[in-house]
């Protein structure tokens, strides 16, 4: 138990998919204008993140690894996500149609989130078990939820501040980023 | 109007330059700069793999019908990227070890399928081949300026060898992942103040 504990502080904080693996920047940027809007597309990740990790960790075992079929992985992965968002998406609008009218637009964009894919290779790189890769996609969704809600919470704020021109925008919020992946790398010592 | 493949080529150089006029696939951006021989080799495999899915798609163009067209695509440029993650593993093994996961993750980069969707699905072969060329070669140039100034300052070396000798101090804060996010903000600042002065 105290293994899982580990995983997943060290998931969210220490190898923080955004701020340290460099992985998922393009929805960081593009949804953390809002707070609405980053709120969504974390839960949307949060969602399909553990759901994609358990599906393709199953692949890689049952289908790929037994007939040495690894060299198909990037293309089965990334159909496999493709396929799991589409019909996350469809599920969602059938059944649960509040839940659908919150993560809505979101879901489309998953599938070339690169976080997703990344995490399902770390799984598998990192030879992990199946519980061990549930704890692992759920926590690392978890720190990318995270890091793009503060990083939206302080994009807001520098909605109000003057920043010189030719910084505006995404270049101020690179910059923002990086200050606040020197706070992530404090959680180091923890590991 | 059709612009001529030789405009098409040089749009990607300046102005529409990834990943600084269009923010896109800044992941590999970030995290493969630490060193000029990862920079110049992540762009070589993205200009690859751009280059022919881009032709392979609009030769497909045709073919590929309208609700399903994301997902063609993705089989397509998956498909690419699995012949560079193979050539990669036999040619050059050290750059494979290095770049990791970044390859694969190469058919989730939003350069690629943003071309396909916004460019090849709708051109001719030629004009896409020289659009798929020119924002390669503008990728890599990029990223090799963002992983000269990483290293060069960072590591105080130029693709392994030391440029300033013993006696300098590497300013490692570029190297590590704090230090991408601020260097590519800059980078970003420098090219509007630049785009300003045109």
């Amino acid at each position: 138990m105290g293994d899982y504990i580990l995983l997943f502080i060290s998931c969210i904080f220490v190898n923080n998919i955004l701020l340290m693996q460099y992985l998922g920047n393009c929805p960081f940027l593009g949804t953390s204008k809002k707070m609405e809007t980053a709120v969504g597309m974390a839960m949307a990740v949060v969602f399909v993140l553990t759901l994609a990790g358990a599906i393709t960790w199953i692949v890689e075992a049952v289908l790929l690894k037994p007939f040495g079929f690894e060299f198909l992985r990037t293309v089965s992965f990334i159909l496999v996500i493709a396929s799991l968002v589409q019909f996350v998406e469809l599920f969602l609008k059938k059944s649960v149609p509040a839940l659908y009218a919150g993560l809505g637009i979101f879901l489309p964009l998953i599938t070339t989130n690169c976080a997703v894919m990344g995490v399902c290779l770390i799984n598998i790189k990192e030879d992990y078990t199946f519980t061990q890769t549930l704890v692992s996609s759920f926590s690392y969704a978890v720190g990318f939820g995270l890091a793009l809600v503060l990083f939206a919470g302080v994009r807001e704020r520098i909605l109000l501040a003057r920043v010189p021109k030719p910084l505006q925008d995404t270049s101020i919020g690179l910059v923002t980023a990086g200050m606040m992946s020197l706070a992530f790398v404090a959680f180091r010592g923890m590991a | 109007m059709a612009k001529s493949a030789f405009q098409e080529f040089k749009k990607g150089l300046w102005a529409e330059i990834p990943p600084f006029r269009l923010v896109l696939g800044l992941c590999p951006t970030l995290a493969v700069t630490k060193s000029v021989d990862n920079g110049v080799g992540m762009g070589i495999a993205l200009t690859f793999v751009l280059v022919c899915s881009n032709i392979v798609i609009s030769l497909l163009r045709k073919v590929i019908p309208k609700e399903v067209r994301i997902a063609c695509f993705i089989v397509v440029i998956a498909s690419f990227v699995t012949v560079v993650e193979l050539v990669m593993q036999a040619y050059a093994y050290s750059l494979f070890l290095q770049l990791g996961i970044f390859i694969p993750l190469i058919v989730v980069n939003c350069i690629v399928l943003g071309r396909a969707e916004a460019f090849a699905s709708k051109n001719g072969v030629i004009a896409s081949l020289a659009d798929g060329l020119g924002i390669g070669i503008g990728f890599t140039l990029s990223l090799t300026a963002l992983s000269i100034f990483r290293e060069v300052l960072g590591e105080g070396t130029f693709n392994h060898v030391s440029v300033f000798g013993p006696s300098f101090q590497p300013f490692s804060f570029l190297v590590e992942a704090p230090g991408a996010f601020v260097a590519l903000g800059l980078m970003l600042c420098i090219m509007n103040m630049l785009g300003k002065k045109k």
